[in-house]
């Protein structure tokens, strides 16, 4: 059998540890190899750090620091791709998508995780999301990895069904927790509040348990296999 | 970053004057503010890089709410909201201003050089 190795495309850091430690977790559990395929450096972040630690010039730097200690905590690779926050759904498509799947061939992944295109919330999930599913889409369909895409959109359920993998980090939810946290700049305000309002704490941390307690995957169908 | 003190931050500003600069302009209510908390449509707009040059520049307003205006040749620069402000090693001038738990809310940004 192939070698396992899991490539996650997701385009800022912090993504790979809200969208992704409890699979992470699992997969170190299998001495399943995990590279990070992070698409910007979040550089035009609206967190700055509470009190604001970073500058709009600064972040860039701050958060590849933060996200080199995140990988470290979670014990995988990272590697970025050099697209600017914000600014991937504007991009040429197929470049990216041609991008992406140089990468992913260097690496050879028996699985890439990526968010599902229109159900990212944010642009540049969907816009990596889908350039992710075009650069596996373009190779020979006996030699594609396995796409797993996350969705979040508030409907995603309804317009989707129910996801295909749930994976449930309930008994590893400090791990993630702590990964999420070394993206300090980011995490700082929700630590401030946590820390400072008790109830808010037992409803919050409820509330975050239950949005990032699982992790729901589909898996693509390629239609052509 | 530290506070704004207008005195300071006015000569920061004349010392672009007249002067082919680069200017970051931005405005953001964050990537998430439709989907948490109904904060109705994300706004944001933001402009990099671009090459102006002012003839009169000026700041106005009280701590924690200052206001900037550009005069160029041919029109404006504007920014409301600026608290904070910071000259880089590279001479860059930085002015933002945050909401109470830092996350900025908007940022003027004067340099000779691009940004980066």
């Amino acid at each position: 059998m192939e070698k396992k190795h899991i490539v996650v495309s997701y385009p800022h850091p912090d993504d790979e540890s809200f969208g992704a430690a409890g699979l992470i977790y699992e997969s170190n559990e299998n001495d399943i190899p995990v590279t990070y395929l992070c698409g910007t450096l979040g550089e035009m972040g609206r967190s700055m750090g509470t009190p604001p630690i970073a500058t709009r010039e600064s972040l860039a730097e701050i958060r590849k620091e933060e996200l080199q200690e995140a990988c470290d905590y979670l014990g995988i690779n990272y590697q970025l791709l050099g697209y600017r926050d914000k600014s991937m759904e504007f991009e040429n498509k197929s470049k990216m998508a041609e991008h992406i799947k140089s990468v992913l061939e260097e690496i050879q992944p028996s699985l890439v995780v990526t968010h599902y295109p229109g159900h990212g919330v944010h642009p540049d999930h969907n816009a990596q999301g889908a350039a992710t599913i075009e650069a596996v889409r373009l190779m020979d369909s006996d030699k594609r990895p396995e796409v797993w895409a996350a969705a979040i959109t508030n409907n995603y359920v309804e317009e989707l069904g129910e996801p295909d993998i749930v994976i449930d980090v309930e008994n590893n939810f400090e791990f993630k927790l702590n990964a999420i946290l070394k993206h300090r700049s980011q995490a700082e305000a929700l630590l401030k509040q946590m820390k400072a309002d008790e109830e808010f704490q037992t409803t919050y941390t409820k509330d975050f348990k239950e949005r990032l307690g699982k992790e729901k995957f589909y898996i693509w169908d390629f239609k052509d296999k | 970053m530290k506070p704004i003190e207008r005195k300071e931050v006015k000569q920061l500003l004349t010392n672009y004057k007249d002067k082919d600069i680069f200017v970051h302009l931005e405005t953001t209510n964050g990537a998430y503010a439709s989907h948490f908390g109904n904060q109705g449509v994300n706004v944001g707009a933001y402009i990099r890089n671009a090459k102006v040059k002012f003839i009169e520049a000026d700041i106005k307003g009280e701590i924690g709410a200052f206001r900037v205006g550009l005069k160029l040749e041919t029109g404006w620069v504007y920014a409301e909201g600026l608290s904070d402000y910071e000259l880089t090693e590279d001479e860059e001038l930085l002015l933002a201003g945050h909401d109470a738990d830092g996350r900025l809310t908007v940022a003027l940004q004067l340099s000779e050089q691009p940004f980066k």
